[in-house]
Order: C-alpha cells, then sequence, then structure tokens
C-alpha cells in the first residue's frame, strides 16, 4: 500500500498501452468505419461500366453529377423525401406530445389501476408490432397507403418508448416544483406546459434522436403500411437497388445511399456533442 | 424509485392535479394502431384469408399444421433465434470492446466514438448493401484477402448455408456496436471514483481490476443492451433482405423475411400466421429474459 508499489507496475503497463492505444484506435476506425465508407463513395462516383464490380479503386473518371442526377430521376428524390418529411415530423411530434403528457400522469399517479396501465403501455417496447393484420386494419378505417395511416402506426410503435424513457425521467422531478405553481393557482394543464415540458427537454431530445433514427431509416413497416403508394427515402432506395441489382446498376444505389444519409450525418456532424451525451445519459436511467 | 402508498386522501387529491384523462390520446393511439391489430393477429391467423378471393373463412389451425408440417415453422423459428443471440453477443462484445479502447477523452478518442456511431444512423437496408458489394465473390474483401494471399481468393461469404448466418449477423452487430459503446461507455463514465482508487491502490493488473471490480458495476448497462439487441434482432428485416433475401437455400430466412415474402405473394393468413409466431416467442422470451438479467444485477 505505500508509494513505492504504487507506482511500481501500472506506469509501465500504461505507457506501452498508452502509446499503442492510438494507433489501435486510428488501424480500427480505418478498417471497420473507413473501408465501408471508401467504398461507397468511390462507387457513387464511377460509371456503370466500371462499378459492375464494386472494389476499392477510385473512379478513373468522376461522374458523381451525371449518377446524380440520374438517380434523382430514378429514385423520384424530391418526392421520396417530401414524403419521408411529410411521415416523419408529425410521426414524432404526436409522440413526443402524447407519450409526455401521459408519462406525466403515469408517474404521478399512485393507484394500482396507474400501475397496470404503465405495465401495459411500455410492453410495446418488446412487442413487436402485427405488422400484416396491420394494413387490414388501415383498409377498414380507409387509411391504408395513406401518410395518415403510416404517422399512426409509428405513433403505436413507438409511444411505448417514448412513455417509458420519460416516466422514469418525471420521477426524478421534485414534486414541490409543481406544488408550488398550483398554489398560484394553475390548472393541471398549465402546470404541464409551464412546469413540466420545459424540464422533460433533455429526455425528449434523447427520444427525438432515437425515433428519427427509427422512422427516417425504416423499410419494413413503411413497406406494408404505404405499398408504393406514398415515396419514402427508405422505400425508393429499395425499389432502385431491386432493380438495380438486378441490372448491376452499384454506382446508382451507392449514390442513393450517399444522398439519404446525407440529411442524418449533417445533423450529427453539428450536434454531434450533443447527440452522443443525450444518448449516454438516456442509457444510463 | 415507486412511490410510497399515499393515503386515500393524497389519491383522491391527486385526480384533480394528475387527472387521467392526460393519458386518453396515448391510449387511444396504442389501441387503434397497436392493440388492435395484435387481436386481429390472433383473429386471422386461423383463417384463410388471402389476396385470391375475397370471403374469409375459419379454417382452425391449418396454417399452423400446414407451416408445421412443410418444416417452415420451426426451421424460421430457429434460424430467428440463432440470429437474434449471435447479435447480442457480437453487438455487445464489440460495443464492450470499444468502450474500453475509448474510454479516455481524447481528441482521437473522441473522434473514434463518433465515427463508430456513423453506422448507426445509416438506414439498415444501405448497411445490407454496401456488405452486399464488399463480401461478393468478386468483390472488396476477396480482393484485399487476395493481395495479401498472393493469389485469388473467391470465398462465397454470402453463399454458405451454414456460416452465412453468422456473417448476416456480424454485420447486423456492425451496425448497431456504436449503440452499445455508448451505453457502455455511460456507464464506465458513472462508477464511483472511489472505488476505481481502491482497486487501483490493491495493485492488482488493469485487466484483472477490470472484470472483478468495473465489469459487475457496468451490469444495469449490460442489461440494457443485450435486452435491446436480442429483442431488436428477432423483429429484424432490412439488413438479411439486403444481404441474403433469407438465402442461400433460405437458411437464413428468420421470421420476417418469410412474413413479407409471404406478405407479397398475396397469401396474407400465413404471413398472419407467422407474425403471430412471432409475437408470442417474443412475449415468451422477454420477460425471462429481462428478469434473468435484473437478477444478475441485483446479485452482483
Amino acid at each position: 500500500m505505500n508509494g513505492v508499489t504504487l507506482r511500481r507496475r501500472p506506469p509501465r503497463e500504461r505507457s506501452a498501452w498508452s502509446r499503442l492505444q492510438p494507433v489501435v484506435t486510428v488501424v480500427l476506425v480505418a478498417v471497420l468505419v473507413g473501408i465501408p465508407m471508401w467504398l461507397v463513395v468511390m462507387t457513387a462516383g464511377k460509371s456503370q461500366g466500371e462499378a459492375l464490380s464494386p472494389n476499392l479503386t477510385p473512379p478513373a473518371d468522376w461522374q458523381l453529377w451525371e449518377n446524380l442526377n440520374e438517380v434523382w430521376d430514378r429514385g423520384r428524390i424530391p418526392s421520396a423525401f417530401a414524403g419521408s418529411l411529410l411521415v416523419m415530423v408529425p410521426a414524432v411530434a404526436g409522440v413526443l406530445v402524447l407519450g409526455s403528457m401521459a408519462a406525466w400522469v403515469l408517474a404521478r399517479r399512485t393507484g394500482r389501476g396507474y400501475a397496470v396501465l404503465y405495465a401495459a403501455a411500455i410492453s410495446g417496447i418488446v412487442l413487436p408490432p402485427a405488422v400484416v393484420t396491420i394494413v387490414l386494419l388501415l383498409r377498414q378505417l380507409g387509411l391504408a397507403g395513406t401518410a395518415a395511416g403510416m404517422i399512426g402506426v409509428y405513433a403505436g410503435i413507438y409511444l411505448s418508448t417514448v412513455i417509458f424513457f420519460v416516466t422514469g425521467f418525471v420521477r426524478t422531478i421534485p414534486l414541490e416544483l409543481e406544488e408550488a405553481a398550483r398554489v398560484d393557482g394553475a390548472k393541471p394543464f398549465a402546470v404541464f406546459v409551464r412546469i413540466i415540458l420545459p424540464l422533460l427537454r433533455p429526455v425528449l431530445a434523447t427520444a427525438t434522436i432515437l425515433i428519427c433514427l427509427y422512422v427516417w431509416n425504416d423499410v419494413f413497416y413503411a413497406f406494408f403500411v404505404l405499398g408504393g403508394r406514398l415515396d419514402t427515402l427508405p422505400l425508393n432506395l429499395f425499389q432502385v437497388a431491386s432493380a438495380g441489382l438486378y441490372l448491376n446498376n452499384w454506382h446508382l444505389i451507392f449514390m442513393y445511399v450517399v444522398l439519404m444519409s446525407l440529411p442524418l450525418l449533417i445533423v450529427f456532424v453539428v450536434a454531434q456533442r450533443k447527440i452522443i451525451s443525450g444518448i449516454t445519459s438516456g442509457a444510463v436511467k | 424509485m415507486a412511490p410510497a402508498p399515499a393515503p386515500a386522501a393524497d389519491r383522491r387529491r391527486e385526480r384533480t392535479t394528475h387527472p387521467g384523462w392526460f393519458l386518453l390520446p396515448a391510449l387511444v393511439v396504442l389501441a387503434v394502431f397497436f392493440v388492435v391489430p395484435t387481436v386481429f393477429n390472433f383473429v386471422y391467423a386461423f383463417t384463410d384469408w388471402s389476396s385470391f378471393k375475397s370471403e374469409i373463412n375459419a379454417v382452425g389451425f391449418d396454417n399452423f399444421t400446414q407451416l408445421a408440417g412443410n418444416g417452415t415453422l420451426f426451421s424460421s423459428l430457429r434460424i430467428t433465434l440463432v440470429y437474434a443471440v449471435l447479435v447480442a453477443i457480437f453487438q455487445n462484445v464489440f460495443g464492450l470492446a470499444l468502450s474500453v479502447l475509448l474510454e479516455r477523452d481524447t481528441a482521437l478518442n473522441r473522434f473514434a466514438r463518433a465515427a463508430f456511431f456513423v453506422p448507426v444512423l445509416m438506414s439498415a437496408l444501405a448497411v445490407g448493401y454496401i456488405f452486399q458489394a464488399l463480401l461478393k465473390p468478386d468483390g472488396a474483401l476477396n480482393d484485399v484477402l487476395g493481395f495479401f494471399a498472393g493469389g485469388e481468393v473467391s470465398t462465397p461469404w454470402l453463399g454458405d448455408t451454414t456460416w452465412t448466418v453468422v456473417v448476416v449477423a456480424l454485420i447486423h452487430a456492425w451496425k448497431w456496436m456504436g449503440l452499445s459503446m455508448l451505453i457502455y461507455l455511460a456507464g464506465l463514465k458513472t462508477m464511483p471514483e472511489d472505488i476505481l482508487e481502491a482497486a487501483r491502490m490493491d495493485g492488482a493488473p488493469a485487466w484483472k481490476a477490470f472484470w472483478t471490480i468495473r465489469f459487475p458495476l457496468l451490469a444495469p448497462a449490460v442489461t440494457f443492451s443485450v435486452a435491446t439487441a436480442l429483442l431488436g434482432s428477432m423483429n429484424g428485416f432490412d439488413i438479411v433482405q439486403a444481404t441474403t433475401e433469407g438465402g442461400p437455400a433460405r437458411t437464413t430466412e428468420i421470421l420476417n423475411i418469410f412474413i413479407y415474402r409471404t406478405f407479397g405473394q398475396g397469401l396474407f393468413a400465413q404471413a398472419t400466421t407467422m407474425s403471430l409466431v412471432l409475437f408470442l416467442m417474443v412475449a415468451l422470451l422477454a420477460f425471462p429474459v429481462i428478469r434473468m438479467l435484473r437478477r444478475r444485477e441485483e446479485i452482483l
């Protein structure tokens, strides 16, 4: 326990490792992330002939602009982008508002009935949605293939996640903060909007990131619900790729991948620190 | 965390301060878009609903006996389970290794964390296509291997009836390992300093101190990460569809691939039956898995 033993062993190990660690890190990033990304960008710049069997060599002459033009029309990028936004924005806003309202009451009420309701409301985190019969239901409601139907389905899938995260968070907010407002005569709705909602910002930010990620990239549920009647970015990628693989149009597939990933990537680069710390603080709860 | 039992008067007061109608919109959305379709699952799995005729008749357990009879039911179930377990193992081993590697807050480490998070942001479909291109017999990976081996390498990474499911699980784990890494980093960063200090004072080798002291403290992070990886990959689709479409010889056909394929063929009742099977499997596994992991948390 004296200073000598304390200093003797770790420093040598540590110094060898601390010199090696940056090398290992750089190699891992280059191989595990660098190579796949390099492949995407290089192939997106090639001509069809050159991209036939995609490899890591840079294109003989860059065709980024031509490929972009072609995929822009074939993949109906503008309408797919609009469709993705049309579905994502209301779905995410909806689950955040409805989820926080529900979570506030679920966190504060103490009755047995509410404990049961809470368990039921969060069971959707693990249980898979019934994708086939959702289509039947939407047909009966006249919502099959519409943005409204898709928004409802995403809301049904991700409400549980929001309720779970927000309820945990509300329980850490002292009740006294609400009491103070109530003494001033504030009604429940005012307490929720003025006191609770502003405090929920960090947890809502985390939930927004995760749900945007899921909705923006989803193709499975969109395939069943929209069935080709509304364009979204992943659905059109699926279409371009299904036709493209048959024709070996790797340059178009990867150009599409670049275009589709850019919006989220730009948001990530700009808000990188906040996003990473938001997710890590959300996860330990 | 649970609120202390409140006396009746408090509970009456709650009714005015936290009115139940706040729950209503969320419950309506959950009921219409989640509960009702799930109930339908239990009904239409026992019918002959298809795109070929307009009326729908009850057929009892015919769909189940048919799917069990031709072996599809059990092979899809087995493949889904194997896939989910492999993904959960790979994703968490990689995520934990990365979190330990990148634990210190240096500029390089921060950059590397962001780099490993990029696949998490990308569409799983896109990830699948990237790896299909990398792993083709004449693809980039074989080129690189050939360069080092000094000859032609043409391993069909996605064409093996035994090992392709492992390769696809590795791709799935690659996409999500950045998220597990962040979860484990969060766990490592919130460890009480005095415990770590005590471990350092003992002079135990770093790896031993890690496994005996720090790893057990990560138990809540392990629970969260393993449960989400396991249950998320049971519900997987995109990566398998974009790499193998369930092949070769249907050896990577997880339940959702089967559902997608039979739905496309207009065999709605069969698709519904498998959807119900997936629901029951996840429901049966989710609760024991989460309880088991929680119990481990308490013991450690």
